[in-house]
């Protein structure tokens, strides 16, 4: 065990993971792709939670996480119920072309 | 030993999210999404984290990801554009040079950054003495009970909601 990966690494992936799902919202027209995205945004914190756990030597980290995912899995139920929602008002699934709340 | 398993999954946690946002088909995007909660997975095995690992296995890559592909079968969506088709050039620049100014943010102040020493009680003899998944449970139904029984709220809210808009 003498080359374990350190701390660093595990962070730079996690960065690195967020801005890509911040890039898929920005770039995205399509709802459930920005919904991926978002996904791909939570799993990027989890696992700072998760790395911090380990190297700080506290299981405070996983338990946050599972709350995170319980979370994540409310607001997916919540959105897609939206977004079949709104196919059914709206045949399109293009985020410039909802904006029903605009007036 | 450690960056063996860890290089390889990080690239394919990296690939996949890639995919994830530039694949045209949403039903490809839900499936390099799998691919990344699964190399996310090993990645949490390889902290130690086994019982986090299974979770996300098990409410990610399952629960999460079969609703997604059920509204992308249901609802039949058409191909969408490439991005850089459907945008003009200036502002694509502007979101590119944003996302690349926050990943700088990010990676450099992280890179340059080292951790304190550790202090907490868990240590890796504490969790192999005891097992990763029953010092969770331990602490969930303690140190963390009140915010474990908010979560049961949250998803009866999210239950009774979904069926209140999905409802004709």
């Amino acid at each position: 065990m003498t080359a374990t990966v350190p701390l660093n690494a595990y962070l730079i992936l996690s960065a690195a993971l967020f801005v890509i799902g911040v890039a898929g919202v920005l770039i995205r027209r399509n709802v459930l792709v920005i919904f991926m995205a978002i996904e791909l945004m939570l799993n990027a914190v989890n696992l700072t939670f998760v790395a911090f756990a380990r190297f700080l030597h506290s299981m405070d980290g996983q338990i946050i996480v599972l709350f995170v995912m319980a979370v994540a899995a409310a607001e997916v139920a919540i959105g897609l119920a939206i977004i079949i929602a709104l196919h059914r008002n709206k045949e399109s699934m293009n985020v410039d072309e909802i904006n029903l709340l605009k007036g | 030993m450690e960056w063996l398993v860890f290089v390889p999954l990080a690239a394919m946690a990296l690939v996949t999210a890639v995919l994830v946002i530039i694949l045209r088909n949403p039903v490809y995007c839900a499936l390099s999404l799998v691919g990344t909660f699964f190399a996310l997975s090993g990645i949490y095995l390889l902290l130690q984290a086994q019982f986090v690992a299974v979770v996300q296995v098990i409410v990610y890559a399952g629960a999460i990801m079969v609703l997604f592909l059920f509204v992308v079968m249901l609802l039949d969506l058409g191909h969408e554009l490439p991005a850089w088709l459907q945008r003009d050039r200036p502002r694509l620049l502007i979101g590119a040079g944003a996302v690349a100014i926050l990943l700088l943010e990010l990676v450099i102040p992280v890179g340059s950054w080292t951790a304190r020493a550790p202090h907490g009680p868990q240590t890796s003899e504490v969790v192999g003495a005891a097992g990763n998944t029953q010092l969770v449970g331990r602490l969930l139904f303690t140190e963390f009970l009140v915010p474990f029984e908010i979560t049961s709220i949250i998803l009866l809210i999210a239950i009774i909601g979904a069926m209140v808009l999905a409802r004709r």
